[in-house]
């Protein structure tokens, strides 16, 4: 049982084991520079495990001690999974122990491919998702480590690799359009996203983005139920 | 290397996966108890994910210029191959790899 879940996980998460290395080591090589050995980026990719917090984490621990800075950044960076998690409240349930796991390993790649895989019917889906959870977990501590270790030893041309992250999620965004009947909820999600990205700049355009997509979804809420969501 | 003394060093490490892990576990600590899900959550879990894909998407191209640089046209391209052999051949991981691929050689050399 778990061989097969495996077997079907392990495909799943190739773009992201070339993304989570590549992003991985850029930022074990950022630890590297700053003067950390790489115990640290080890530590952190295992116990944060979510790639945009931790490269801040880095300026963080350059900086003098602000623990409530800290946690408020950490919550405004790492809002988004909250989402992840009231889309996953139906397909966690009865997981049992693996629950823990999968919520704990739950980052936007993870969550993308347990939302929107199609798992074979003769495949248990508690295993397939802890498998993908698990690997993409793996890749990404190896990377951050390995990056920590060799440092600036590494010359070969990466230049442009971490592109396979936004195909990926493009390729999942038309995936998931094509299976909704409505695009509705599409066009909120792309639209807000662009006009506040416009409005707020990219280093600050994902908080209001988010509100702005709840703001527009519960409005719709009456429309879009009716239309049978 | 940093001055932070390794007690404090410690502490933001662990605020930074305390922040992460609040925001993962909340809906599951709030909602998924013995009670039935409020309808309304229940809306927004079928609601949400069309939309946060949409804003992923957006996310990974926060940092285009449209209007300096190389105009955002190495990430056109490199989205345009990715959908289309997607659509054409149906492969997600050769779709990802194609438009990758392309994007690397466009940013190292024409555009590099």
């Amino acid at each position: 049982m778990k061989r097969k879940a495996f077997l079907a996980a392990f495909p799943h998460t190739l773009p992201i084991f070339a993304g989570f290395w590549f992003l991985g080591l850029a930022y074990g090589i950022l630890m590297h520079s700053a003067g950390f050995s790489f115990w640290y980026p080890m530590f952190m990719s295992m116990t944060i495990f979510g790639g945009s917090l931790e490269f801040i984490a880095v300026r963080l621990l350059l900086s003098p001690f602000a623990p409530l800075q800290t946690l408020v950044v950490s919550l405004l960076v790492q809002a988004r999974h909250l989402f992840y998690g009231i889309a996953m409240l139906d397909r966690f349930r009865g997981m049992g122990w693996k629950k823990p796991y999968l919520i704990f390993g739950m980052c936007d790649e993870t969550f993308s491919i347990n939302y929107t895989a199609d798992i074979p019917p003769d495949v248990d889906r508690g295993w397939f998702m802890v498998f993908v959870t698990l690997l993409n977990q793996f890749y990404w501590v190896s990377g951050a480590t390995l990056g920590g270790l060799a440092g600036g030893l590494l010359q070969f041309n990466t230049k442009g690799l971490s592109f396979v992250m936004t195909a990926m999620f493009a390729v999942i965004f038309q995936e998931q359009l094509k299976k909704e009947k409505q695009k509705t909820t599409a066009a909120v999600g792309l639209g807000c996203s662009l006009v506040c990205l416009l409005l707020f700049g990219p280093d600050s355009f994902m908080i209001p983005t988010m509100v702005s997509i709840l703001a527009v979804l519960l409005l719709l809420r009456n429309k879009l139920e009716k239309e049978g969501i | 290397m940093t001055d932070m003394p390794f007690d404090q060093q410690v502490i933001t490490i662990a605020l930074c996966a305390l922040g992460t892990m609040l925001t993962r576990f909340l809906p599951f600590l709030l909602f998924s108890g013995k009670k039935a899900t409020p309808p309304f959550i229940q809306y927004l879990g079928k609601a949400l994910p069309c939309a946060v894909f949409a804003m992923l998407v957006v996310y990974c191209l926060k940092d285009v210029k449209l209007l300096s640089g190389s105009h955002g046209i190495p990430e056109a391209l490199g989205l345009a191959v990715t959908l289309a052999l997607r659509q054409w051949k149906g492969q997600m991981l050769l779709s990802i790899a194609g438009g990758t691929v392309l994007y690397m050689v466009l940013v190292q050399t024409v555009f590099g």
